[in-house]
């Protein structure tokens, strides 16, 4: 598992780009076949686990817009706004 | 002194004077008439020097040239509708009309419009602070820090109205939507720069998103977009500003400046991560095509299905082949087997037969070993000893042989020594030898004592010796005479009996004459 150095790595603490980086390494050494069989597994487990996580980032995608308000004092808040 | 002022004088005038006395106010008065009137609109062309924008607004400024130096009033209404902001150095036209203000003796021009004296002179202030800063530094390419691939949060600073915000969200939402926070500011006029400046530092000051945040607070956002439409370079003029290129420089946020079309650089753009090339633009570089992303990652999740599946088939290949390999292991063990049978077969006999050979070997051994043969191993053991021994005894000789060797030589050299050392000394003998003889044999003879001779030419010693009639030869010093013995006389009883074997004449003389004579003889 050295080849993909996050292999240990919380997969929920991983960013989409790393994420979606260590999936097409594994692609690529598991179609590249030369892994032991134990290894490959581990790899697949691991390759579905990433692809489930970068899967949801996008599922979850959703535009949402707020407008920044400056309250008396300084404070920052936002509100829903549109722009249409 | 003008012809029109003149009037009759008062009463108390000098003599001679005919002009009428006026107060100071009428003189102002005519003086602001008259000036007002004939300038009432002028296009002044100049530099612009001091210029203060006092609290309530207004602009105060001096325009100069080489020659003169008029004062500018721009009142809060036109001054806050500039298009770019008046700084000192600057060459500008302005429009207006002369104004005099008579509490102070005053004229004043009051513009209404202010306009810089063509591009050249805005662009010469651009490039020259352009240098300036990137002098400083702010624009190096080491500076600029890595657009995040996929941002959860991206904040907009821009115009709330107009086309610019839509545009972005619209480019956003088709590629991938986000969260999107947008800080509203004026984009043109005298506040811009300030706003801008305060909306980037302010993104900024939020704290990063985390589960733990509080309901409520707004979330820092992982990149920036500053963000205005397409207008003249008076319009964009507030993205030059040096607030807004050093906010933007200190943003530890990743930003993206679009301001303008294409062909417009402002100074932000120097200072920004990236530079857009119109506000559409920024929102294709802020965020991937989610769609893209899903096809990629079917595409991964098929490649690695296919993948995992041909890993297996091919394991699965490899172990059936095993198996059918494996099937005919019983033909392979067949021939181990009859060799194992045949092996254990033999086994007894061999052992028999290496029992054998092993005693016959002994026996070879053991008949070899018998006292002959150990008294043949002390024969040869002897003859090595006799051999050795006569080696040793061989090479004494030798070395006997050379010493003598080299004794030979030495002792040819002694003998002739000794003979020398030996003839010194006989001939010292034979001298004193014969002085001896000499001495005694004379001396003997003299003292008076003689030697009697027999006839047979004995020395007679003893008188019991001597037969009575003997002839015998005395012997004296001087000469020899013959004598007759005797027969022995009476008186000579005493003496006979002491001395029986004594001469006859005198006892004791012829014993000691027989004595000398015995020492004389062997001479």
């Amino acid at each position: 598992m050295s080849e993909t150095g996050q292999a240990g790595t919380e997969i929920s603490a991983l960013s989409f780009e790393r994420a979606l980086q260590e999936l097409e390494k594994i692609v690529t050494l598991l179609e590249r076949g030369d892994v032991a069989l134990e290894d490959s597994i581990r790899y697949y487990e691991r390759g579905a686990a990433l692809k489930a996580h970068c899967e949801k980032r996008l599922k979850d995608a959703q535009l949402k817009v707020e407008q920044i308000v400056l309250r008396a004092g300084g404070e920052v808040s936002t509100e829903a706004a549109s722009f249409e | 002194m003008h012809p029109e002022i003149e009037s009759p004088p008062p009463a108390p005038g000098p003599p001679g004077s005919n002009l009428p006395e006026i107060s100071v106010s009428e003189l102002a008065g005519t003086v602001k008439r008259v000036l007002e009137n004939a300038l009432d609109r002028v296009r002044v062309r100049g530099e612009l020097g001091r210029v203060t924008i006092a609290k309530s607004g207004h602009l105060y400024a001096d325009l100069k040239d080489t020659g003169a130096v008029v004062s500018i009033i721009m009142w809060k209404g036109a001054a806050g509708a500039l298009k770019f902001r008046p700084e000192e150095g600057l060459e500008v036209v302005v429009e207006g009309r002369v104004t005099t203000w008579s509490g102070r003796s005053q004229y004043q021009l009051v513009a209404d419009r202010m306009e810089p004296a063509g591009a050249g002179a805005l662009m010469a202030l651009l490039d020259e602070r352009r240098k300036r800063l990137a002098a400083e530094g702010l624009f190096a390419a080491e500076r600029k820090r890595p657009i995040p691939f996929l941002p959860r949060i991206v904040g907009v600073v821009t115009s709330p109205n107009g086309a610019v915000i839509r545009d972005i969200l619209h480019r956003l939402r088709e590629r991938f939507p986000v969260r999107v926070l947008v800080w509203p500011v004026l984009v043109q006029g005298e506040k811009a720069a300030g706003q801008i400046a305060a909306a980037i530092r302010g993104f900024n000051a939020l704290t990063p998103e985390s589960p733990n945040m509080a309901a409520g607070s707004v979330p820092r956002p992982d990149l920036l977009i500053v963000a205005r439409g397409g207008g003249s370079i008076e319009d964009l003029w507030a993205f030059n500003e040096e607030i807004v290129v050093r906010a933007a420089a200190d943003s530890a946020i990743p930003l993206i400046s679009a301001v303008g079309h294409e062909t417009d650089t402002t100074l932000i753009d120097f200072v920004a991560d990236l530079r857009a090339p119109t506000p559409t633009g920024a929102a294709e570089k802020a965020v991937p095509v989610r769609m893209e992303l899903l096809a990629t990652l079917a595409d991964l999740d098929g490649r690695q299905n296919s993948g995992i599946q041909r890993l297996l088939e091919m394991r699965r290949t490899g172990f059936d082949t095993a198996v059918r390999r494996l099937r005919p292991a019983g033909h392979l063990l067949a021939e181990p087997t009859q060799r194992l049978d045949h092996a254990s077969a033999i086994l007894s006999r061999a052992l028999v037969a290496n029992l054998r050979a092993h005693e016959s070997a002994f026996a070879g051994i053991a008949s070899r070993l018998n006292p002959m043969a150990l008294s043949h191993d002390l024969g040869r053991r002897r003859e090595k000893l006799d051999f050795l021994g006569e080696r040793t005894r061989q090479s004494l000789l030798r070395s006997v042989e050379r010493r003598r060797d080299r004794f030979g030589p030495l002792s040819e050299r002694l003998e002739p020594a000794m003979r020398r050392i030996i003839g010194d000394w006989s001939r010292v003998l034979e001298s004193q030898g014969k002085l001896l003889e000499s001495l005694s044999h004379r001396g003997v003879l003299a003292r008076g004592y003689s030697l009697v001779t027999r006839a047979n030419g004995e020395l007679a010693i003893r008188a019991t010796a001597l037969v009575p009639g003997e002839r015998v030869a005395i012997r004296f010093s001087d000469g020899i005479a013959g004598a007759e013995i005797l027969p022995p006389e009476a008186g000579d009883k005493v003496t006979e009996t002491h001395r029986p074997r004594t001469g006859p004449d005198l006892p004791p003389k012829p014993a000691r004459a027989k004595k000398e004579e015995g020492q004389g003889s062997l001479f």
